[in-house]
């Protein structure tokens, strides 16, 4: 009864179709569908420059059925005008396997799963915690140590929070990275305001944190130590393993913020000593508004809710399960067990080509985060001599990020690159590209012709391209700072 | 039944508005200057006629680049070039600006203010600084001429 394969009782065409039951299907179905737009019109940006001109062959690449994960199919004459999508540590589309486990959830069995005394609660109770299994088992767990949450941030915001307020008293410390997500930094600030010391880690130049640093930083009275596992604007994958050991020796808590991490990279949350974990739904191919968070039970993790009420959840987290977006999340878990090696051997692939190709044909492009100790499906590129802002507007066509999501509306360069140590005018002219799943060959090489093109373009109105290639060394010019 | 009604629903969802292409809530005149800056490039800068402005910091993101070639006898800017490096704001501010001052005369062109750049554009408030910069750039550019111009004559009358 799926779904998403039922066609329109008007005789239309099937508008949405399921296209990823394997990857030979998808591969099939995509070659069925047009890619490549050829418009007449030429792009009106240029310099002036005569070379430049000769990059406007406007070939515009539109979403396929691939990148959509649905097909879609238009009204004669309509034009399908979106950008490609790029910006996967934002957020991915849902896999069209997770809307088909869902939608029975959302029409018939609409059951709480939490009544107890008839069959539309067992029902939808049952496929809970089938769900709840399917994530457990894909970090190595047990099904009982899951609590399903609004998502990463209300996870993060638990277990910082919650395990902080539970030891208050015997424990006052708590240890972070300066390069974790803002939810977890705005945590820390939260119980920094009630008491609590809190040592924010710098990172090398590559994004990792030192084991030294992190020894040093453990007190007695540390209570927590919470690090991400995959940066979500570099992409770089934290010692989790040795981090573990360490924290379980010294008897201290180590939670992981994994929104990034689950289901791209193998995560067992017994081999790394891991005590809390959280999950995001939406990073994963699945729902919106869903998240889990793993709290160990062996040694047992103690933690004051935030939300309380009727006891939900182990009263960890009191509220109705939100059931449709809890069996998407297994969903996805589902999924993404299942085919973690080939996703990761495919997007791999895409993200050295991605490199390689801009690489090749544009100098001075610099990748941030450690070289082997990253997640290939985030490269964040940093084109020196070319604002990262305006580089966006010119790559009208893909959707592309400069950072994090919550941060890209103020003006500030990214924290983390910062963290890092980039110079500032690095951080300004630094460029997220996000690949997922559904993301295509031809896609990362129509976005390699664009960024070539563009950066070229913005370098020749450049006054620091300029003046490198006179010569001048621009580190070395005293700027007026404008206020 | 509620199904298919759904399915209905689910149609209008996948047919994406135009509004969605959009550039990033840009002005149209912020976007058209961004597409077609006016007057990119450079003059030579040891020639005595131009002056030049260079103003911002790469570590705040913004650095413009603005050159003014005067004709001596009328006092009047006759070529005007720029570079910016920055976001699409502060290159429209700056093509904007270059296209204003030609054919001014230096006093004119030095009474522009970032105000006036602002509302042309509709510049939102965390915009501002990019025209504020936009108005530093002719001011140092004319300065810079009057710099070398009184060199100039200084050396003139000495060795008169």
């Amino acid at each position: 009864m799926s779904f998403a394969r039922l066609t329109l009782a008007r005789g239309a065409a099937p508008m949405l179709r399921s296209v990823r039951a394997s990857p030979q299907i998808a591969r099939i179905a995509s070659m069925a569908v047009p890619r490549f737009v050829v418009s007449p019109s030429v792009s009106a940006f240029h310099t002036g420059a005569k070379r430049m001109q000769a990059t406007e062959t406007q070939v515009l690449i539109t979403p396929s059925a691939e990148s959509l994960g649905f097909e879609v199919s238009r009204a004669e004459g309509e034009s399908n005008t979106r950008p490609i999508y790029m910006d996967m540590q934002a957020t991915s589309p849902t896999d069209p396997r997770v809307l088909d486990a869902m939608l029975p959830y959302m029409t018939e069995l609409y059951g709480n799963p939490h009544s107890r005394t008839h069959s539309y609660g067992w029902e939808t109770e049952k496929a809970v915690d089938k769900a709840r299994e399917e994530i457990a088992s894909l970090i190595g767990a047990d099904s009982k140590e899951i609590v399903y949450t609004s998502g990463a941030t209300e996870s993060n915001n638990l277990s910082i929070k919650g395990v902080a307020r539970f030891y208050k008293g015997k424990k006052n410390h708590i240890i972070t990275t300066q390069t974790e997500h803002k939810c977890v930094l705005d945590s820390c600030r939260v119980l920094s305001d009630e008491g609590f010391d809190v040592t924010y880690l710098s990172v090398g130049k590559n994004g990792l944190i030192s084991m030294d640093d992190l020894k040093a930083a453990i007190r007695p009275d540390t209570v927590l130590v919470s690090i991400m596992a995959v940066n979500n604007e570099i992409g770089v994958i934290q010692p989790l393993e040795e981090i573990g050991k360490l924290c379980r020796s010294k008897k201290i808590f180590f939670h992981t913020d994994a929104a990034q991490a689950v289901g791209k990279i193998p995560i067992d949350v017994n081999k790394m000593n891991i005590d809390l974990l959280s999950i995001s739904g939406h990073k994963i191919y699945g729902p919106k508004g869903v998240g889990a968070l793993y709290v160990r039970r062996r040694p047992r993790v103690r933690l004051v809710p935030l939300l309380t009420g009727g006891g939900q959840e182990r009263g960890l987290r009191s509220g109705t399960v939100a059931a449709p977006l809890a069996v998407g999340l297994g969903e996805a878990c589902r999924i993404a067990s299942e085919e973690m090696a080939y996703d990761h051997e495919r997007v791999k692939r895409l993200s050295e080509r991605l490199v390689a190709g801009i690489q090749s044909k544009v100098s001075h492009v610099f990748r941030n985060g450690d070289e082997v100790q990253t997640y290939p499906g985030c490269v964040n590129l940093s084109f020196a001599y070319v604002e990262g802002e305006s580089l966006l507007m010119a790559l009208k066509d893909i959707a592309l990020s400069s950072g994090s999501a919550c941060t890209s509306a103020s003006l500030e360069p990214s924290y983390v690159l910062r963290a890092l140590g980039a110079e500032d005018d690095m951080a300004h002219s630094s460029i997220r590209f996000g690949i997922g799943r559904f993301t295509t060959e031809e896609e990362i090489d129509f976005v390699i012709s664009r960024v070539v093109a563009h950066v070229d373009k913005l370098r020749e109105m450049s006054p620091l391209w300029e003046m490198v290639q006179e010569g001048i060394d621009i580190s070395k010019i005293e700027w007026a700072q404008h206020a | 039944m509620l199904r298919t009604t759904i399915f209905s629903a689910s149609r209008s969802l996948f047919a994406k508005p135009a509004s969605l292409v959009a550039v990033r809530s840009y002005h149209p005149k912020v976007i058209d200057h961004y597409e077609r800056p006016r007057n990119v490039g450079s003059l030579n800068k040891s020639d005595p006629f131009v002056g030049t402005g260079l103003v911002g910091a790469p570590a705040c993101g913004d650095v413009m680049k603005l050159q003014i070639k005067v004709d001596e006898e009328t006092g009047k800017i006759v070529d005007v070039k720029f570079k910016t490096f920055g976001c699409g704001s502060a290159i429209a501010s700056s093509s904007y600006m270059t296209e204003r001052v030609r054919g001014m005369t230096l006093e004119d062109a030095g009474a522009i203010k970032n105000t006036e750049v602002a509302k042309e554009l509709s510049l939102p408030p965390v915009k501002l600084h990019c025209s504020m910069l936009a108005e530093d750039a002719i001011k140092s550019a004319i300065n810079d001429y009057k710099r070398k111009r009184a060199a100039a004559t200084g050396t003139v009358s000495a060795s008169a």
